[in-house]
């Protein structure tokens, strides 16, 4: 009889949410995505063609690897705004290293793009943990240095294809098992970040940190490291973001990067990750990337015009919030139920 | 974050447009003059007067980014109507109607569904802008009448001063009003240092907050009928950005991102600041870049400086034989004001 009590004692919970599997977040992130990519193939064959998934695959790589980043931030209950000009700055310094020279320098691009994604996170995270500054003042304030001194280097340069060697621009375009490399990087990197966030210690702490950030004090978790940390991270993303970038399109000018950080930060939300810390996955912020890029394929695929895009994007945002935020005030709700009963 | 307060940087923020004022008509003789002041009010106006609103915004703890959008918006509709009913006035109602129903969604989605503004807002962002192209293609419309355009070109009873200085200075000494002396200020500043304390002694937080977003829509609207007639077009691509140039001068002036603190008469000298630095820059031959950069690194001198203020201040309180009964807790290592709060933005 005893064994058959725990059971018993929250039946309304148990019966309206199955298996735990499905009641994560990145369930319906990744069953939207689905029904966009087979409904829009059904639609248009070419839509899931070998191009037509290159083409989409290497939009969301750059997204997803800023939004992996962003999303160590916004666990933390922070933002990082500035991953938008620090793309465009690593892409066009790290465009600059490399050009005119011969092949074999990818990872030169790559070392040049991240060491100046981590000036950039090392100067915000020294404001934001050593100086207690809003991390929303200070990641703005950067955002606009970062981008004046953007448009300041390149001024009216621009690198183009004929400047870059011929490895770094075809490594942009190839793919390794029907998978663009570009987005290789991004699911290495995304598993890493992963099992960091899901195991490790440093990466358990965020999670603590975001979600009571003086309990996590008093436990004794390092959290002026940890927001260091955590904006280092996101600035080394956003500089290896910057290197897919100029491998993707082959250039870069003074505006590479404008804007890609509201896009970011729809991304991770879409995706799951709460924009007041504590809870989100780097599986779900991908998610969001990837879905936020399909639709706006999608659009065009349908022959919908593309003015539409952004009015979708912004659409599916409020719709994903209001469903969490549904769903959790719902799951409150049966909860007090079942402990009242 | 009282330490700001303490510091007296929204003091501060007045003297400093004030000296920029002095020190440029030295600098560069071009700067104090009657075409370049018309040109300065005229290009902060848009910016000021979402300034306004978005200040009860940010001190009662919230924020709106979608106010760019909404703008542009409020923009496109003025040339669609106008295009369509041939009646300016009617277009112009129906810009304001708009923002003030952008807003409301706003408010609606923040105060009804419990969410974040950040994240509504990142998405109204999105979607406003979205129905802009939606409304009118990639094309911009001109046909505007030379009556209502020319609004701009003239001044004030036959003066230098542009018509939008009316409208600053109104809204300017409502609002400033409305915050500061009134019962329904002082409601704002109880709801951005507590929402449940504000909810425990009586305040209708939800009416309130969203009554601001409405309001807040209604002036982005304003903003971008401001701005249809200054370039005498409506373009679905008009004000992107500025969002973040209201933001940044609202938080110039010491109003906190974390909700509780600020003053409108501080607001209004940073927006004017922020564009006399501009404009002498300019007329110094600076590029838009250099002046990206400035305006960037303002931003974090104005949070940096009283940072290490309120550094010293907690130092000297704590060493210091002349505060026995400091409210500091004991020693010196720990700034509670800041660990406590909500980093990114105050919340229930």
């Amino acid at each position: 009889m005893s064994v058959v009590t725990p059971t018993v004692s929250r039946p309304a919970v148990s019966r309206a949410i199955a298996h735990p599997f499905l009641r994560r977040r990145e369930v319906p992130v990744g069953a939207a995505l689905l029904f966009v990519l087979v409904g829009t193939s059904i639609v248009n064959h070419r839509f899931l063609s070998t191009q037509g998934r290159t083409d989409l695959m290497l939009a969301a790589a750059i997204t997803g690897m800023v939004a992996i980043g962003e999303t160590f931030v916004l666990l933390m209950r922070r933002v990082d705004l500035s991953v938008g000009s620090t793309l465009g700055l690593a892409a066009y310094v790290a465009g600059s290293a490399i050009k005119d020279g011969g092949d074999g320098q990818l990872f030169k691009a790559f070392a040049v793009g991240i060491a100046v994604g981590l000036c950039v996170g090392l100067f915000n995270g020294l404001l934001i943990a050593l100086l207690d500054l809003p991390a929303l003042v200070v990641t703005l304030g950067t955002l606009y240095v970062v981008a004046g001194i953007q448009a300041k280097i390149v001024g009216g340069t621009r690198i183009t294809a004929d400047h870059l060697p011929a490895d770094f621009i075809s490594f942009g375009v190839e793919r390794f098992l029907g998978i663009p490399k570009l987005m290789w990087i991004v699911l290495v990197v995304g598993a890493i970040a992963s099992v960091f966030l899901w195991q490790l210690r440093a990466g358990r702490d965020l999670y603590a940190v975001g979600s009571n950030p003086p309990a996590a004090v008093l436990v004794g978790i390092p959290v002026r490291m940890r927001t260091l940390m955590a904006y280092l991270v996101s600035g080394a993303c956003a500089g290896a973001a910057g290197v897919l970038f100029v491998a993707r399109l082959g250039g870069v000018d003074a505006n590479a990067g404008g804007g890609y950080e509201l896009a970011v930060i729809a991304a991770c939300v879409v995706g799951g990750v709460n924009i007041f810390g504590g809870s989100g996955t780097v599986v779900g912020a991908l998610l969001g990337a990837m879905l936020l890029r399909s639709i706006g394929f999608s659009l065009s695929a349908l022959s919908i015009p593309e003015f539409w895009q952004q009015a979708v994007n912004g659409a599916l945002l409020l719709v994903a919030i209001s469903a969490d935020r549904i769903v959790t005030l719902r799951r409150e709700r049966s909860e007090r139920i079942g402990a009242q009963r | 974050m009282r330490a700001v307060n303490r510091f007296g940087w929204d003091k501060f923020v007045p003297v400093l447009a004030v000296l920029t004022l002095i020190i440029g008509s030295f600098w560069n003789e071009k700067f104090l003059t009657t075409s370049n002041m018309t040109f300065l009010i005229q290009s902060i106006g848009e910016i000021m007067l979402i300034a306004f609103s978005m200040t009860f915004l940010i001190i009662a703890g919230e924020i709106d980014l979608s106010v760019s959008s909404t703008a542009a918006l409020s923009s496109c509709t003025l040339g669609f109507v106008w295009q369509h009913s041939g009646s300016i006035p009617v277009a112009v109602v129906s810009a304001l109607v708009v923002g003030g129903l952008c807003g409301a969604i706003n408010g609606l989605l923040v105060t009804k569904l419990g969410l974040q503004s950040l994240a509504v807002t990142i998405g109204t962002l999105a979607l406003y802008r979205g129905l802009c192209f939606a409304l009118l293609g990639d094309k911009r419309l001109t046909p505007f009448p030379t009556s209502f355009t020319s609004l701009n070109f003239k001044g004030l009873f036959g003066t230098w001063v542009p018509y939008v200085t009316v409208l600053l200075v109104v809204f300017g000494v409502l609002f400033g009003v409305v915050l500061h002396a009134t019962r329904s200020g002082r409601w704002v500043f109880a709801i951005g240092q507590s929402k449940d304390a504000a909810r425990f002694v009586g305040i209708p937080v939800g009416r309130s907050v969203l009554t601001m977003f409405i309001v807040n829509g209604l002036m982005a609207g304003l903003a971008g009928v401001v701005y249809t007639i200054r370039f005498a077009s409506a373009r679905p691509d008009g004000a992107v950005g500025m969002e973040l140039e209201v933001i940044a001068a609202a938080l110039f002036a010491g109003v906190s991102i974390f909700g509780g603190v600020g003053t409108m008469w501080a607001v209004a000298a940073s927006v004017f600041f922020l564009g006399s630095i501009r404009s002498l820059l300019r007329l110094e031959g600076a590029t838009a870049n250099e002046l990206t950069i400035v305006t960037g690194s303002l931003l974090l001198v104005s949070v940096v400086i009283p940072a290490i203020g309120r550094r010293i201040a907690d130092r000297r309180s704590a060493n210091g034989p002349s505060l026995p009964n400091a409210a500091v807790p004991s020693t010196t290592g720990t700034p509670d004001v800041s660990a406590d709060a909500p980093p990114v933005l105050a919340e229930s």
